[in-house]
């Protein structure tokens, strides 16, 4: 796991300057502390820092063919490359290390971009064809890596973070307002598009060519549901899924140091520990996050869970001050507003795991995507069987078994909330039908974008880039399918495995791995009977029949609860606001990079501290605004363009 | 009367301020549907009947809290100008 930099001439013809390199690289530093270098020629120049966990002592990059005319950097892990090396060798190719990047150049050799077909893993990486004069950009299938790219003034700049970027070239640095509705309205920009206007994310399962200064994009892998499921019993669905799981999860354990896991109290991270220990690991390291607010608080599970699987365990207990005085240092990391604080306490946990030698950590993080595990799944399909006869009075009934979690639901009437559900049964043909509700409700947010704002998107639909990138048979698969695409193809990578993920583990060089998503399990699971996954209502069913022999009964029945912490609470519960918020929030700042109305900014700052009912839309308005202001800040208003450069940069040849 | 348009004001200003951040741009008509119009959503309506309660020292039952009482501006006063409670 490494951070990865470079560029590519195409109708620049100065040379590439070897302290832009240097500078690219060192502003990646904490994704890769253990060694930095650089590549360049006359055409193009590649950057890499370097987190050493495979062939910790050759593995060094970039790194090249043996006639030096292919070269590579690489971010992320191929799991199964000691198959593909095997294959490579038989083929006639020599081998000079023992890394995983390796095994790519020979691919790439040996298949050109096709090469991507072999590849099991999570992984971002860039290969310059010395010959071809052609740099190939690739990023993994479910975007578990991240990769960010512009082409300015003739060349191509690209890097696993945006900031890697803005420190090679003199790109305006702005806040695209169109991504601003998206994010106000999904909690993520729609991939290509980017938190900055003229900067582009490689969306997942995609790959780049970049010759004489054109830009080529192309999809080689997309996830397809069917209306018609796999002809299989449960118990053979039960047995392949669990060959399917220990396969993932023999190939993720491949590292030459040690590996930990993080536990969260609940269904995944316990199954992905206890299905390793049916492997052989023992001696395991598991990490939660506590709160000190009892609302979010799950420690009591992971005790139950510590006990159960006897593993030797760490937590740090988080108040709202952690969160507030660590969210400015989050948003330099996430590169984009957020409209939850939840990224904050993750963040803590990646350095107590570093801070405990330990450079990998496992995550149950895809599961819900995958098998069904979040609510809004089970609301589309009680909206389904509700919507076959609309006028049932037993039907909505139902809707009270969702959300267990939110107190404020819970507590409303029966009518409100068939009140509020119908108005999606009247939109059944709404291709977006299961996530329409939760859209709205965040859209509402919008009110308080300043005129600036809403003119540049004053009728622009945020749901125009997201009809353009789904399958063109999205609108004939069953609505429940609809939504489990749009969960594991946009928020899944674009706010869950980058904001929650890569960003905040990476900002203190651990590597997270995600046994649920390698991809033939993705595939296999959007394959298989939907009732097998969620029974009635009951979530993740097949997974819970798997661990029902490995896992506490408290642990396999309790109901699913999603990652939450204190939102608004966190910045204003404290006797002493930190300084930074009242900056962030002033009329000054406001008015200055009017994103906001300050009238309404002012009235919500108000609610939030003398703390009234603050509800949902309330929380991810002032994360939302806290966050912009801050980005801003970070990015566009004291940007260190000349940063400092980092001693001890190899220099390949 | 008088009474009427002040519990009305009061109510029209609540909503504003508590669930559109004070935005006096968006149109708001009295017999609006707050949940059609996406105003008040799955559980904002807990906000508005604290609000009722304190303000005008009632008690908002149970079975009350139904959008036949209170999904509307017109439908909230009359519902506060009925109440026994009051």
């Amino acid at each position: 796991m490494c951070g990865i930099a470079g560029i590519a001439n195409g109708a620049n013809e100065n040379q590439i300057s070897q302290k832009t390199l240097e500078e690219m690289i060192s502003i990646l530093k904490h994704r890769g502390p253990d060694e930095c270098g650089i590549y360049k020629d006359n055409h193009a120049g590649l950057g890499h820092a370097r987190l050493s966990i495979i062939d910790i002592k050759t593995g060094a990059q970039p790194m090249s063919n043996e006639d030096k005319s292919v070269w590579i950097t690489f971010n992320g892990e191929i799991f199964n490359y000691p198959e593909l090396r095997e294959d490579l060798i038989k083929k006639g190719h020599t081998f000079k290390s023992k890394s995983d990047t390796e095994v790519v150049i020979h691919l790439y050799e040996e298949h050109g971009v096709e090469c991507l077909q072999y590849l099991i893993g999570q992984y971002a990486f860039a290969i310059w064809d010395k010959y071809k004069k052609e740099m190939f950009l690739a990023r993994d299938r479910l975007g578990i890596r991240p990769l960010y790219f512009t082409n300015f003034s003739g060349s191509l700049y690209f890097a696993s973070e945006i900031k890697a970027i803005f420190t090679a070239c003199d790109i305006s640095r702005e806040i695209d307002p169109k991504a601003l509705n998206q994010i106000f309205t999904f909690w993520h920009p729609v991939s290509p598009r980017t938190a900055f206007t003229n900067i582009y994310e490689l969306p997942p399962g995609n790959y780049l060519t970049y010759k004489n200064n054109e830009i080529t994009i192309k999809q080689y892998w997309d996830l397809h549901y069917q209306n018609d499921m796999m002809d299989c019993s449960f118990a053979e669905a039960s047995e392949i899924l669990q060959e399917k799981l220990l396969e993932s999860l023999k190939l993720q354990l491949r590292a030459d140091v040690q590996i930990g896991y993080y536990l969260s109290g609940g269904l995944d991270s316990a199954s992905v520990v206890a299905l390793s220990q049916k492997l052989g690991s023992s001696n395991i390291k598991t990490f939660s996050v506590a709160f000190e607010d009892d609302e979010y608080d799950e420690s009591s599970y992971q005790k139950i869970l510590v006990d159960t699987l006897g593993t030797e365990h760490k937590e740090i207990r988080c108040s709202y001050e952690d969160i507030s005085a660590n969210f400015p240092e989050v948003i330099w990391h996430t590169e984009k507003p957020i409209l939850r604080t939840a990224p904050a306490p993750l963040f803590l946990l990646s350095k107590l795991v570093r801070e405990n030698n330990i450079k990998v950590v496992m995550s149950g993080d895809g599961a819900d995507e995958v098998l069904g595990g979040y609510d809004i799944f089970k609301e589309t399909k009680i909206l389904e069987f509700w919507g076959k006869r609309p006028d049932s009075k037993c039907r909505p009934l139902l809707l009270k078994k969702l959300y267990p979690f939110l107190p404020a639901y819970q507590s409303q009437s029966k009518e409100y909330r068939e009140a509020f559900f119908k108005k999606a049964l009247d939109g059944s043909s709404d291709r977006f039908v299961s996530h329409r509700a939760r859209w709205d409700m965040i859209s509402k947010v919008k009110l308080l974008f300043s005129e600036r704002i809403k003119s540049v998107i004053n009728g622009e639909s945020p749901e125009m880039d997201l009809s353009n990138m789904t399958p063109r048979e999205f609108s004939n698969w069953k609505p429940i399918n609809r939504a489990q695409y749009l969960e594991l193809k946009y928020l899944l990578p674009e706010y869950i495995l980058s904001s929650q993920g890569d960003r905040v583990a990476m900002a203190h060089a651990v590597e997270c791995r995600f046994p649920f998503l390698d991809h033939r399990v993705v595939e296999f699971c959007a394959r298989i009977p939907l009732h097998y996954k969620i029974k009635g209502l009951n979530e993740k069913y097949i997974l819970k029949r798997l661990m029902k022999e490995y896992l506490p009964k408290k642990i396999i029945k309790r109901a699913k609860k999603p990652y939450l912490a204190p939102d608004s609470r966190s910045f204003f519960s404290n006797n002493k606001v930190p300084e930074y918020i009242y900056e962030s929030l002033s009329e000054k700042n406001i008015k200055k990079y009017d994103y906001f109305k300050y009238k309404s900014v002012s009235h919500l700052v108000n609610k939030c501290m003398n703390k009234g009912v603050v509800g949902f839309k309330d929380n991810m308005a002032m994360v939302g605004i806290l966050s912009t202001q801050i980005l801003h800040k970070h990015f566009c208003d004291e940007f260190p363009r000349s940063g400092n450069v980092i001693n001890n940069i190899n220099v390949m040849r | 009367m008088e009474q009427k348009e002040n519990t009305r004001d009061k109510i029209y200003n609540f909503i504003i301020e508590n669930y559109l951040f004070g935005d006096t741009d968006t149109e708001l008509k009295d017999d609006e549907s707050l949940l059609a119009k996406g105003i008040v959503d799955s559980t904002g309506i807990l906000e508005l009947v604290l609000y009722v309660e304190k303000t005008f020292n009632i008690k908002v039952k149970d079975e009350d809290m139904i959008p036949d009482n209170l999904d509307s501006i017109n439908q909230i006063v009359r519902y506060i100008n009925d109440s026994p409670h009051r």
